[in-house]
């Protein structure tokens, strides 16, 4: 049987499809959901890079806030205290994210199930708390700004405001397609195959000879720095960095993302972070119990459409879907 | 103060912890032992129980004993059911698939905190203490209450261990977390006994509560930070094994003040819990749990 | 309505009660801007409001304090004649939602302008996004944030003092009378580090000095093993804590120290919303404390102090007249009441129509100076520095005696002043 190494047309063409379709919105949604969408797209590739770790990888990690906020903190400390420009710093924070993934993953992969549950749970707690402690320079929860004269990007000899809703849309949508089409072509790899057959059973590929600790290394860095770039991005884009975005909160909310739009699907993660977001602002407008609500939608999920939205969609119509 | 009675007055802080957190990791191991379920929810059972202490107290005016006593019934008894509801009408559902469970008990966690915030409300109210004795000590004072607090939890992980281990009860309760499958064959209802084991681990959280909410108070947000700590003890106790939680709550509850003696308490809770982490990693069956099965 | 049994829509004592009320109205400047304001659409406010999360204590009372202010306004005439609309939304007391909820303010409920945030991690995440928006952003935080000079020149703070001058203001008088060695017992992160970091400076200036500084961790439940670190030459303990479990320190302190032990100076922050009088904190009785405004109603309060404690809703125990358990956060509420009066006041000034006038809005509250006590006023008079967009005013220090906080000091406006360490006015909109 011949093995694609590419990504079926049609599934090239949905996600050509997705980003010309967000690329459009730009120009055709009104204000307030055009900023919307462009927080969301900046949290999806945060999802994309849990996802990576828990959908395909299987391993279910309530840490990834730390990959996160060592973006958010590298781009954010280097701009404010070093002044420096826009791409070193976005290339410190993703610095950070892989040299993070690999400490984390070093130790962490030793463990397996709940106890890398907990073990992922404690680092970012100590990462959470790190920021804490170096108050003096990180104003811990209170956190700093960077100003709007300091978040201009050069490009292309030319020079762009990234605190205008426009500049800032696309600069959002240009990491999440790069991440996007990243995570579907690395999916086809045989890296990928090969990290959801871990994922499946990994003794079998231990025995067929797969090193599968290096492979799940490899896959918490690669996480690692997505997660750090959506973080870095964030800092660049949103112009905060405090403590609450390393907190264990934004741990779990990639979780609920992925698991709303589909582990394990590429286009998941983006469909709960944007459907999450709405519950919550649409609940908070009519009801002080919002987060009741998300506990609600959590749990009808859970019940009835366990694979999240795309993975419903996948096991029943559309298995083509990557 | 000299050193001596600063340690001696961390050891008595650290065995309260250890006290009340014993309790509260009990009911998680037990959960998380009999049903392999993480139950993230475990920290909102710990605040009702507090948040339900305050409102069977306040119903009784006079003597504050009579009140805390009133709570201490009925609270974990509320607690319990509300525990085996969601383990009825959810968990058993999803027939405790990991992940599922997981995102279930989430959701169940935001549901309980946020009916906490609408009918209890966003305030941090005490509950009095069944009674007030200072004891004088040549250093410091400390509250008779809390030598108590270490003297019931004793007594109550006394009382589960003899359920445990000697009671019929107990013994199916072991049969299940040792082999669900075989136990069926043998008669065990095995969902009844899952709903029951949830119930009780849930109780032994308000149970924890109602006993520290006359230290600390009650508010809709206190569960959150007992949770974690629950977790790393049943962790390092070793899954499955109730001996290994109780030492393992007692050496975490000790240390936690202790080290908070030498370094500045940001920095002591930082190598804690990396301490806890590396623990973890280089012997992930914890102090006492067998091997990784 | 009846006049001498004969019940007619018009009596002649109801026609000249009215025809006398038009004409005041008539008189009123309110009427006069009505006959020519180009519309009688409302000026609405986005009231960025803690109701869940962390802050949802004081959220419930800035709400209660907006809405009766919100009313008197309107009931005098609105904002140029135009009825003040306030629209709501909860930003759980998170910066990044808060971030996000001024952005909703602005596109989808296309307000005039932001106002009422109180915690200063959620004014700091949320100020970049008003800066970008260029939506006026009155925040009634008490944080130095503002006065920093960090945030952008549409974030201001008219109507509270800030944490910088109430740590100064209070410095002579803990000096004076409590003792020079002082311990600082504070919470390990911003908010306590600010206290830390003014109050130093400011013991000094008066001769004492800070002997011990003991920093607790926010997420702290447990206090008692700090309490060793407090030296024995302390004179007077200096005591910040916040959050759900201050009570809990407050009940450890006693139970360590017993009946010796150094005096106690807190800030009321402790204890907003919990009533002082919950079993466990015995201990405070007779401990003094700073108050923005004081809790318990003074037997010598202005006219205006009791108009608006009536107004709120708020009994002479300072707890809502409709439950007496229900505590008021009333030291820091009264910014809502005043910023909301400072927002009209401006807006006149401004003569603002609409958002193309929220530059002119910034100006004129820029350019306020002396703001009287008074009605619009009552937590007492202020002074506006229009460079660091922060205003300064008295402060209370209260003792609590049998139960009740009495006010035995308040401070002057200049003894918070300090030295504008930015300008925002030179900065472009």
């Amino acid at each position: 049987m011949k093995v694609r190494l590419l990504p079926s047309p049609q599934s090239l063409l949905l996600h050509l499809a997705v980003i010309a379709a967000l690329l459009a919105a730009n120009w055709l949604l009104p204000e307030y959901h055009r900023g919307v969408v462009s927080r969301v797209l900046v949290l999806a590739v945060f999802a994309m890079g849990y996802n990576l770790t828990f959908g395909y990888g299987g391993l279910l990690s309530l840490g990834h806030a730390m990959f996160f906020a060592a973006g958010l903190y590298g781009a954010g400390l280097t701009i404010y205290h070093l002044d420096w420009s826009i791409w070193p710093a976005f290339g410190a924070g993703i610095g950070a994210g892989l040299l993070l993934g690999l400490v984390v993953g070093a130790l962490a992969l030793r463990t397996s199930g709940v106890a890398f549950m907990i073990v992922t749970l404690m680092f970012s707690q100590v990462f959470y708390l790190t920021t804490l402690y170096f108050t003096t320079y990180t104003r811990g929860e209170e956190g700093l700004i960077l100003q709007q004269e300091v978040r201009s990007l050069e490009f292309a000899g030319a020079t762009f405001d990234l605190s205008d809703p426009s500049t800032r849309y696309l600069a959002g949508l240009a990491l999440f397609s790069l991440v996007l089409l990243f995570t579907l072509f690395i999916i086809r790899s045989g890296y990928g195959r090969a990290l959801i057959a871990i994922r499946e059973n990994d003794e079998r590929m231990r025995m067929l000879g797969f090193n599968v600790f290096a492979n799940r290394l490899v896959a918490l860095a690669i996480s690692g720095m997505i997660c750090a770039a959506a973080g870095a991005a964030y800092a660049v884009l949103f112009g905060y960095v405090g403590s609450t975005l390393a907190s264990t909160q934004y741990s779990i909310l990639p979780l609920l993302w992925v698991l709303l739009g589909g582990a394990a699907t590429t286009l998941g993660p983006l469909l709960g972070t944007l459907v999450m977001f709405y519950v919550i602002d649409i609940a908070s407008s009519h009801t002080t119990a919002h987060l009741l609500v998300v506990g609600l939608v959590l749990i009808f999920l859970v019940l009835f459409f366990r694979r999240g939205i795309l993975g419903t969609i996948r096991a029943r119509w559309l298995p083509w879907l990557p | 103060m000299g050193f001596g009675p600063y340690l001696l007055l961390a050891t008595l802080e650290g065995l309260v912890t250890a006290a009340v957190l014993s309790l509260m990791a009990l009911g998680l191991s037990l959960v998380f032992g009999v049903m392999r379920v993480v139950n993230v929810a475990h920290g909102e059972f710990f605040m009702l129980g507090a948040v339900l202490a305050w409102y069977f107290s306040s119903l009784v005016v006079g003597d504050p004993a009579i009140g805390f006593l009133l709570a201490l019934a009925l609270s974990p008894l509320v607690v319990a059911l509300i525990a085996w509801l969601s383990d009825r009408l959810v968990l058993s559902r999803l027939k405790y698939e990991p992940e599922a469970t997981i995102v279930a008990t989430i959701g169940l966690l935001y549901i309980i905190q946020q009916l906490a915030l609408t009918y209890y409300g966003a305030d941090s109210r005490p509950v009095e203490a069944p009674f007030t004795w200072r004891i004088q000590l040549p250093w410091f004072g400390y509250s008779g209450y809390k030598l108590a607090v270490i003297g019931a939890s004793i007594l109550l992980v006394g009382l589960t261990a003899l359920l445990m281990m000697r009671s019929r009860i107990g013994l199916i309760m072991r049969a299940t977390q040792y082999d669900s499958e075989t136990a069926q064959t043998f008669g065990i209802p095995v969902r009844r006994v899952y709903s029951a084991v949830f119930a009780l681990g849930a109780a032994l959280a308000a149970i924890a509560a109602v006993l520290v909410v006359p230290i600390r108070q009650a508010h809709y947000l206190m569960g959150q930070e007992p949770l974690l700590l629950s977790f790393i003890v049943v962790i390092i106790g070793g899954l499955g094994s109730l001996r290994g939680t109780v030492v393992a709550a007692v050496l975490i509850g000790l240390s936690d003040g202790i080290i908070s003696m030498f370094f500045s308490p940001t920095l002591a809770k930082m190598l804690a819990t990396l301490l806890v982490a590396l623990v973890l990693v280089f012997r992930p069956q914890g102090l006492f749990g067998t091997a990784a099965r | 309505m009846t006049s001498n049994g004969i019940s007619t829509p018009f009596s002649r004592r109801s026609v000249l009660k009215g025809l006398g009320a038009s004409t005041g109205l008539i008189a009123a400047p309110g009427f006069m801007r009505y006959a020519q304001a180009q519309s009688s659409e409302p000026i609405r406010i986005g009231f960025q409001c803690h109701r869940t999360g962390i802050g949802a204590s004081y959220g419930r009372w800035y709400e209660r304090t907006t809405m009766a202010a919100a009313k008197l306004i309107n009931e005098a005439g609105g904002i140029n004649g135009r009825p003040l609309e306030i629209v709501i939304e909860d930003d759980g007391t998170d910066p990044a939602r808060g971030a996000e909820v001024v952005e909703k303010f602005a596109n989808q409920h296309k307000v005039d302008l932001v106002y009422g945030t109180l915690f200063s991690h959620v004014v700091v995440g949320s100020a970049p996004a008003a800066g970008e928006l260029k939506m006026p952003y009155y925040v009634v935080s008490e944080g130095y944030h503002v006065a920093s000079g960090k945030l952008n020149r549409y974030c201001l703070q008219p109507g509270i003092t800030d944490v910088k001058a109430q740590v100064r203001s209070v410095a002579p008088w803990i000096a004076d009378n409590l003792g020079k060695k002082v311990t600082l017992v504070y919470p390990d992160y911003a908010f306590g580090h600010d206290h830390r970091d003014f109050f130093e400076p400011a013991i000094q200036a008066q001769g004492g000095e800070v002997v011990a500084k003991v920093a607790i961790p926010p997420t702290e439940t447990s206090f008692t093993r700090y309490l060793p670190q407090i030296p024995r030459n302390t004179d007077v303990i200096y005591h910040v804590m916040v959050g759900p479990a201050v009570l809990t320190f407050v009940k450890e302190l006693g139970e360590f120290f017993g009946n010796s032990g150094p005096q106690l100076f807190g800030f009321i922050d402790s204890l907003e919303a919990v009533n002082i009088n919950s079993p466990g904190l015995e201990f405070l009785d007779g401990s003094h404390f700073w108050e923005g405004m004081p809790r318990y109603a003074q037997p010598d309060q202005p006219d205006y102090v009791d108009f608006y404690r009536k107004t709120v809703g708020i009994n002479d125990e300072g707890a809502s007249v409709n439950d007496a358990n229900d505590v008021s956060t009333n030291a820091h509420m009264f910014g809502c009441w005043e910023t909301l009066f400072i927002i009209k006041r401006a807006m006149e000034a401004a003569n603002y129509q609409g958002p193309q006038d929220r530059q002119k809005l910034i100006e004129a509250t820029e350019a306020m100076e002396e703001m009287e006590a008074g009605r619009e006023h009552p937590q007492g008079r202020k002074i506006f520095n229009g460079k660091i967009h922060q205003a300064f005013g008295e402060q209370s220090i209260s003792k609590l005696e049998g139960g009740r906080l009495n006010v035995v000091h308040r401070t002057s406006v200049e003894d918070g002043l300090y030295e504008a360490e930015a300008d925002y006015t030179t900065q472009s909109f």
